[in-house]
């Protein structure tokens, strides 16, 4: 029998197992509060199967690094929390257009600038997608429960693995500290995606081949002699300043998500089918959600749930064929309303949009979110 | 002794990657090279020692000495 | 080889810099008489020294004219972000120690928005190869002023001239823990393509300081005439090895940088400490 470890353990410490299970080799990253268990963590762990981890000077100096160990072949991962964050942003533009694999966790705090370190929020949702500079894809997931964070930590990765990409795993401080009982998945239970590594010979491969809509990427040091640069570049690596190059580049990157949203998105629900009222929210926020749902069915009201694990690319299509059936989406979110203009964005007039918000370090309550279904009766 | 059987030094100029600085110019210790509007060129052949310093101070790639 | 061909021997066999550039990136985008395309043929034949095979360097840079570099070269090559070339390096290091890495950096690459990385990579004494291309100025951006610019200077944000002490690479390189650390410039091409190898041959964090120079910019705006009077006064006429500082007078010295290698000390390099501590620990535990 498959051997599934019961563990009580923290959200970040989830994190380090997901980032183990998923074969995650190399760890750069700098402390903040409260994401610092992840480094410390896998300060501990990926040493014992010969990983790689150091503590770098700062967070550019965190993710410059892993995405250098990336491009030496392993799989790399960062993390961090609000200021760090916004130091980061320069560097996962770089790894948005020189295509590198990488996993990079932003556990969510008290904001703008030092804000509130210990306190909870979901104020980095828009920085998750438009942080960084220029036009760029983005892929982001949003685990609520300790298990999830395990969970989503692999998807992260085989996200990133497959479509050559940052992937950025958001979740609040509470769920970042909570404690909960998760089972550790048995090698094989889910499924671990590793980049594609080229076949050709060294002197046909391109390392941004618009053959593919992702291409093979070669480790440095595998023969495979070729140019990364975050200048605008052609399918050899090299820069350009081509205008149809430039641009069709551009749209590739972009395209290799937006055409593989399907495969990207990811929703839980609960009592959608019927619902006349629905709530759209994710982490500990969804969790109050929950309950806020199963008391109003306890009172009578058709509420239900809607909880993205994949914040981004946004789950427009859920979201406009929800907005079709219900009288409203009520969007609670630890900020001053951020995830709510997406969700206005896709339903347009078709229904009500209601926000929930608190920005006081304090979570939205069940009642808070109850309250606001109760208009809905 | 000036030997007429001497074999003289290739001094191969690209012309295409010649931008014309005049750093190996100034540097020959013989002065062996001239420039010609944005371009070098070789003067004085026979004078040249093969000591490669244009060479090795050329920032373009654009001059050898061979032979 | 590299070495000019002995006075009796009379054949000369220039180096074949073909071997180790990318077919048709050439000429590159350097100004006429920038000293960067002198120093990258100096990097070249030093490296052919070192014999190691194409497919185990890397060359990584950051942003700035020098770190243009890597494209033109046919190794592993990374082009970075502005000061940020050590910590892809690094990372690139740690991750496969068997990955000989070079690092190609400006001054104000290396020094200004990347000098806390500097330190740091100096400090943990990490088996990379730095070479500084210290021309005192922004060149990328247009002659602006750099950390290692004179005081004095003009620079095209130091209209009256720069009022900021410069910094020497080698002191902090030194002060921050590099175990080797050496100056070279562009006029004395030989000597530098020696130090380079060293540096390369070295295991630890390894810093070339290199003088060079920006005719475009530092030059025309300090009234220099060309690219051979700013190496003749800057790089020439201001810099003495440390071989025959010793027999020098102190006022002959004064003002002046020390070329060669001016520190160089066993020390336990990161991967390496890594490895037979943490990783041997971790595994007892
Ligand atoms: C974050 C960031 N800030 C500023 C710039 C603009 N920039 C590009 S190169 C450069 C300076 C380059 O100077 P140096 O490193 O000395 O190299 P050089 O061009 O002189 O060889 C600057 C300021 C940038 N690319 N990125
Ligand atoms: S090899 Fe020496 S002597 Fe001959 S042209 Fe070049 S610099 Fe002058
Ligand atoms: S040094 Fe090179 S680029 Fe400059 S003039 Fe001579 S050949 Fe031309
Ligand atoms: S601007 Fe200066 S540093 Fe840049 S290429 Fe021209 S001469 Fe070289």
């Amino acid at each position: 029998m498959a051997d599934r470890k019961k563990k009580f353990l923290q959200g970040n410490e989830a994190c380090v197992e997901g980032a183990l299970y998923a074969g995650c080799k190399f760890f750069a990253g700098y402390p903040i509060t409260p994401s610092t268990e992840v480094a410390e963590g896998l300060s501990v762990r990926l040493p014992k199967i010969g990983g790689k981890f150091i503590q770098m000077e700062d967070e550019i100096g965190g993710i410059a690094a892993a995405i250098g160990g990336s491009l030496a072949g392993l799989k790399s991962m960062t993390a961090t929390s609000g200021p760090g964050f916004s130091l980061k942003q320069e560097c996962l533009g770089y790894a948005c257009l020189a295509e590198i694999p990488l996993v990079i966790v932003n556990v969510m705090r008290g904001g703008p600038s030092t804000g509130y370190p210990t306190g909870p929020s979901q104020s980095d949702i828009m920085q998750a997608k438009w942080g960084t500079h220029g036009d760029h894809p983005a892929i982001s997931v949003t685990p609520a429960y300790v298990q999830e964070i395990l969970t989503e930590t692999v998807r992260a990765f085989n996200l990133a693995e497959r479509f050559r990409t940052p992937v950025v795993v958001l979740y609040d401080e509470i769920v970042g500290h909570m404690r909960e009982p998760i089972t550790i998945p048995a090698p094989g239970d889910l499924e671990i995606i590793d980049r594609m590594r080229p076949d050709c010979k060294p002197e046909d491969y391109l390392p941004y081949d618009d053959k593919y809509e992702v291409a093979p990427l070669a480790p440095f040091g595998a023969g495979y002699r070729f140019h990364v640069t975050g200048l605008n570049h052609k399918q050899d690596g090299f820069p350009t300043n081509d205008s149809k190059q430039i641009g069709a580049n551009n749209e590739r990157i972009m395209a290799k998500i937006e055409n593989h949203k399907e495969e990207i998105w990811k929703n839980d629900e609960l009592m959608l089918d019927d619902a006349e009222v629905a709530v759209f929210t994710i982490g500990s926020t969804a969790r109050s959600a929950r309950f806020a749902v199963l008391e109003a069915r306890k009172a009578g009201i058709k509420a239900g749930l809607i909880r993205p694990l994949t914040i981004w690319p946004f789950p427009d299509k859920a979201v406009r064929e929800l907005a079709k059936r219900v009288k409203a989406i009520i969007v609670p979110e630890l900020n001053l309303g951020q995830m709510i203009l997406e969700v206005e964005r896709v339903s347009g007039a078709t229904c009500e949009v209601v926000g929930v918000n608190r920005v006081d370090g304090e979570p939205i309550t069940p009642m808070q979110i109850l309250d606001a279904i109760k208009k809905y009766k | 002794m000036a030997d007429a059987a001497k074999k003289l030094p290739n001094i191969v100029i690209n012309e295409k990657f010649c931008k014309g600085c005049s750093i190996c110019v100034d540097f020959c210790p013989t002065d062996v090279l001239e420039m010609k509007g944005t371009c070098v060129a070789v003067k004085n052949l026979e004078a040249c020692t093969r000591c490669q310093l244009c060479d090795l101070r050329c920032p373009d790639f654009a001059i050898q000495v061979f032979g | 080889m590299s070495v000019p061909a002995e006075k009796k021997e009379k054949v000369s066999v220039p180096f074949d810099y073909n071997k180790y550039l990318r077919p048709n990136k050439l000429p590159h985008i350097w100004c006429p008489g920038c000293g960067h395309g002198i120093v990258l043929k100096a990097m070249l034949r030093a490296i052919d020294k070192t014999g190691f095979d194409k497919n185990d360097i890397c060359v990584i840079s950051g942003i700035g004219c020098s770190s243009r570099t890597p494209g033109y070269v046919d190794f592993n090559t990374m082009h970075t972000l502005h000061g940020r070339a050590l910590s892809f390096a690094t990372g690139v290091k740690f991750a496969n120690p068997k990955l000989k890495v070079i690092v190609v950096t400006g001054d104000g690459d290396a020094l200004a928005i990347g000098g806390n990385h500097f330190i740091h990579t100096c400090r943990r004494n990490i088996d990379l190869t730095v070479l500084v291309f210290t021309n005192a100025t922004y060149g990328m951006t247009g002659g602006q002023y750099s950390p290692t610019t004179p005081m004095g200077s003009q620079a095209t944000t130091s209209r009256y001239g720069s009022i900021e002490p410069p910094f020497d690479a080698c002191e902090m390189a030194k002060a921050s823990g590099a175990s080797f650390v050496a100056r070279g410039t562009a006029y004395h091409t030989l000597e530098l393509e020696k130090t380079i190898h060293e540096a390369i041959m070295h295991k630890g964090t390894s810093v070339v300081d290199i003088i060079d120079a920006c005719p475009t910019y530092f030059g025309r705006a300090n009234k220099f005439k060309s690219a051979t009077h700013m190496m003749e006064v800057i790089e020439k006429d201001n810099t003495v090895n440390v071989k025959q500082a010793d027999k020098l007078p102190p006022e002959k010295l004064e003002g002046k940088f020390l070329r060669g290698v001016l520190h160089k000390i066993e020390k336990p390099e990161y991967c390496e400490q890594y490895e037979s501590i943490v990783m041997e620990k971790a595994k007892a535990k």
